[in-house]
């Protein structure tokens, strides 16, 4: 170390008093909200995660819908009936199903990564208070997915109805469909901050990753083992079922929940779910 | 200012920290000394708010750290273990931080060129070595232009140079009217950089005094005497009550007796002594003598600690 770098600590010839009283004024949520935004876009999983996004949800919904474009004349009389019912969301419905996954990983990340790395301790000196850092952070994160979630949406939406055409012709004019396209991008914030919420109350990257995708992708097969009606509500509830309604144009025959009923369900899980990850933040030694 | 009041820590049955109190003065540099696993960083941590206490009461400039409307200003940290996102680099680290209390790019840049690692800024910080860990860490610190420094192990990693450095600057530090907390489990780091130490072992105060009279009070006086006829100054020394150990090649340990005093009866008696050096015995031993029975991991078989 050359003596030049050792040079003034102190900004300038502030001679402070021993003991000064804190005379700053507490961040204002602002700040925080660009300290979270600092951090979210200045790691390279966020890049990735979100690149992954786009390239799952739109490679996913033109595989598909193009493959049922093709078989089209093959199909039983019902499937296609059951597709031309609401087209927008067998196109979402098929990119989203693994493209979700990225934002299930993205959200966990965000929050359990400070914990794996040690930068939760960092984060914590700076906002002692705790709570504000970790709404500032879902604030910031699920604004940048619902912005990211409901472009994806939208080209997903053009993709897969493009790739139709007259077969199963569907325009965001149609009742309900320009709700469903939106609702493919709230899914998605609301999904991010479901992972979020679990990463905060599991602190641990691999273990909450495997927990939101437990979540969204094996519970909901598993709950409709369950005999009966019984199976059906259970998996009615379940957070992204639930949640997932909002995509669709309207509610189809067997929907126990209509698309903002299960939306808001899903959104009673995550409030939950946050409720928890902020008490234990605050109870917990960091 | 730190006061500690009381500060009581459990880890389920085991306690890290007991009954712990003490106050850290502005203008100087207080170490905090124990050895490792003695509840050094547990109590760094509690008065941080990292950690709740079981029991007692942390205040930094009379207030718990939590109630700090804007803590990096008041207080920089240095904790022990990394608290940096590896993914991230070393100038976007500071930023976020920066940005939470409202300090603008320009302080972040200056304390970076401070610590010394304006080349490796933008790199991420994982592949950063210990030292320049060690860097940002106190680059995090200094943001903030903190009155109140609280350092964990910060000679750390460093290589000597740096520990110069990071001697020099806590000196400065403190010597422009800040409080400066350092712990160290290394006796003469501390006792080359602090002025006043506060000795923990086992969690609990073994000293809160300066570490002049720390080492005065720890480290026994002794006399290295040297005569071709060792046999009957040793006669003499212990017949006036002192301890002699005979070191061989006609050197004594003398003990319980002041040089002067040695040279006068080895001169009464007509002895001659080629040598007549009064020492004190080496502080790391006297710091292990002290803290022997609070060492939280023994080493059994005589090794060597390691952290």
């Amino acid at each position: 170390m050359s003596p030049a770098t050792t040079g003034a600590a102190t900004s300038g010839a502030d001679a402070r008093p021993a003991q000064a009283p804190p005379a700053y004024s507490r961040p204002g949520f602002g700040r925080l909200m660009l300290a979270e935004w600092t951090k979210i876009r200045t790691v390279r999983s966020t890049l990735w995660s979100l690149i992954l996004l786009f390239l799952l949800v739109l490679g996913f919904t033109a595989l598909f819908v193009g493959l049922t474009v093709a078989q089209w004349d093959d199909m039983k009389p019902e499937d296609q009936a059951s597709i031309t019912a609401d087209p927008v969301s067998f196109i979402l419905g098929s990119g989203f199903f693994l493209g979700q996954l990225t934002i299930c990983v993205l959200g966990v990340l965000i929050i359990a990564s400070e914990y794996s790395t040690g930068m939760i301790r960092a984060s914590l000196l700076a906002v002692p208070r705790r709570l504000p850092m970790l709404w500032a952070k879902a604030t910031v994160f699920g604004l940048v997915v619902l912005v990211l979630g409901v472009v994806v949406s939208f080209v997903s939406f053009f993709i897969g109805a493009a790739l139709f055409g007259d077969k199963a012709s569907v325009s965001l004019g149609d009742d309900g469909v320009l709700r469903a396209v939106i609702g493919g991008g709230l899914y998605l914030a609301m999904l991010g901050l479901f992972a979020l919420a679990v990463g905060a109350i599991v602190r641990h990257p691999a273990g909450g990753i495997t927990g939101v995708i437990g979540f969204v992708l094996v519970l909901a097969p598993l709950a409709s083992l369950l005999p009966g009606s019984i199976g059906e509500h259970v998996h009615a509830y379940l957070p992204s079922e639930a949640g997932y309604l909002i995509s669709k144009a309207h509610q189809g025959e067997d929907d126990i929940l209509s698309p903002w009923e299960g939306y808001g369900v899903f959104a009673l899980w995550t409030a939950a779910l946050l409720g928890i990850a902020s008490v234990l933040l605050k109870r917990r030694d960091a | 200012m730190i006061e500690a009041e009381n500060l009581t820590k459990r880890y389920g049955d085991k306690t890290a920290v007991d009954d712990l109190s003490f106050t850290v003065v502005p203008g100087r540099v207080t170490g905090f000394l124990g050895p490792n696993g003695a509840g050094k960083s547990t109590t760094m941590r509690l008065l941080l708010g990292l950690d709740r206490p079981h029991r007692g009461d942390a205040r930094i400039c009379g207030v718990h750290y939590g109630q700090l409307p804007a803590p990096l200003r008041v207080v920089g940290a240095l904790l022990e273990a990394r608290a940096v996102h590896t993914g991230r680099s070393a100038y976007n680290h500071l930023l976020c931080l920066a940005q939470t209390q409202g300090i603008g790019k320009k302080r972040v840049d200056e304390v970076v060129e401070l610590v010394g690692l304006t080349g490796a800024a933008r790199k991420r910080a994982g592949g950063f070595s210990l030292g320049m860990g060690q860097r940002l860490g106190i680059a995090a610190a200094l943001l903030g232009d903190p009155s109140v420094l609280i350092l964990d192990e910060p000679v750390n990693g460093l290589d000597p140079e740096g520990i110069v450095w990071i001697r020099t600057l806590m000196q400065r530090l403190a010597a422009e009217g800040r409080t400066v907390f350092v712990s160290s489990h290394l006796m003469n780091e501390m006792a080359v950089t602090a002025e006043h130490l506060i000795v923990i072992g086992r969690g609990r105060l073994i000293a809160d005094c300066s570490t002049e009279e720390f080492i005065e009070r720890s480290t026994e006086k002794m006399v290295i005497v040297r005569s071709p006829d060792v046999e009957r100054l040793t006669g003499v020394l212990v017949g006036e009550g002192a301890k002699v150990s005979p070191d061989g090649d006609g050197t004594l340990t003398v003990t319980h007796m002041e040089a002067p005093r040695v040279g006068e009866l080895a001169a009464a008696e007509g002895v001659v002594l080629h040598e007549l050096t009064p020492k004190r015995g080496s502080l790391e031993a006297a710091f292990m003598e002290l803290t022997r029975d609070s060492v939280e991991y023994g080493a059994g078989a005589g090794t060597e600690e390691t952290r």
